[in-house]
């Protein structure tokens, strides 16, 4: 008895079914990864409470008006490739002591009794105008989170040989929280 | 004599049966890692601008957007925001972020972020009357969605 062997199905076409589906994922496609500049909004405050009195040298001062102009500290004039200079100076001036009465063993700024005391007092305040462009708003956001990462970076080489990225989450939180919190206020804008 | 006739090599033909599989293999690829434009852009696409000191942001499904930038229409001007996909007040942000909670599940919920793609042209007025919106429904957790590369570059 002859047997019959079942017909094969042509496979030669599957490739280019393949092909096709390929080509469709490939289109649609978007590998793009949503990077940006994360920030915390401060939590809404009860309107009746007065705000802490601070001392006008342990605020840092960033004015940007609806030119896109930058003022520092009310009377400096400043382009946005300096600022992020200026503001690692002010932090790590460390001219004082912080609330515990301690010194800023670590900073190695100018010590200027005119400047900041302590980086953990230093206050970065930032107002612009409601009209100011949000790219020149975002360029001064990172040149002031980018002191920060500046100055983190510079302890972390010297504390622990390591660039700060590469530290441990226990020393990554010690160091935001006890050398160089990031303190940026924003002010309501101007209209 | 036709024992030294010289035999008419030609070259071997290269099997193509695996083929598929290569392809297949590529096909599944992109397949999995392919993420669907889930909203259509209402405004012109936004430009994002530039910056150096940036995050990624992990976990897309905690992640709510809200696009600002202008009009198609040029005759409109003014800044517009889009939330889901259609162009809507400010005033609607709050019961945009409200359905977006809804979504998730309790302990997820102070996870939630939002991302602002905004277009470098817009004015911060509008940012800032987002941001205290925001503020008035404790969803504190914001990203400024910006493109890797030098922040002085945004001034020019």
């Amino acid at each position: 008895m002859a047997r019959r062997e079942t017909p094969e199905i042509n496979a030669g076409s599957m490739a280019d079914i393949a092909f096709l589906l390929l080509i469709f994922f490939l289109v649609t496609t978007t590998m793009d990864i949503d990077t940006g500049i994360s920030r915390k909004l401060p939590e809404k405050q009860d309107p009746n409470i007065k705000p802490p009195i601070l001392k006008e040298k342990n605020v840092f001062e960033v004015l940007v008006n609806r030119r896109d102009e930058i003022l520092v500290e009310g009377d400096t004039y400043m382009q946005i490739a300096d600022l992020r200079e200026a503001t690692v100076k002010f932090i790590d001036n460390g001219g004082g002591k912080d609330e515990n009465g301690e010194e800023c063993t670590w900073c190695e700024g100018n010590k200027d009794p005119e400047s900041s005391d302590h980086p953990k007092k230093a206050i970065i305040s930032l107002q612009s105008d409601r009209g100011t462009s949000y790219g020149t708003y975002i360029s001064v956001q990172n040149e002031l989170v980018a002191a920060y990462s500046v100055l983190r970076n510079k302890y972390a080489n010297k504390k622990f040989g390591q660039d700060f990225d590469d530290l441990s989450d226990e020393q990554q939180k010690v160091i935001k929280k006890d050398i160089y919190p990031q303190i940026i206020s924003e002010a309501e804008p101007t209209k | 004599m036709s024992k030294f006739r010289k035999k008419k090599k030609g070259m071997p033909g290269i099997s193509t049966a695996s083929l598929p599989d290569i392809v297949f293999m590529l096909l599944f690829f992109f397949m999995v890692t392919t993420v669907m434009r889930e909203t259509e852009l209402k405004i012109k696409t936004p430009k994002l601008p530039q910056a150096d000191q940036i995050q990624k942001l992990e976990r897309k499904s905690l992640v709510s957007y809200i696009y600002v930038g202008k009009s198609k229409d040029a005759s409109i001007g003014g800044d517009k925001i889009q939330l889901n996909d259609r162009i809507s007040n400010i005033s609607d942000i709050k019961s945009f972020i409200f359905s977006e909670r809804a979504t998730h599940a309790e302990d997820e919920i102070p996870y939630l972020t939002t991302s602002i793609k905004a277009d470098m042209e817009a004015n911060v007025g509008t940012i800032t009357d987002i941001k205290q919106e925001l503020r008035d429904i404790n969803a504190l957790k914001i990203n400024y969605s910006t493109r890797k590369g030098s922040a002085i570059d945004n001034m020019k």
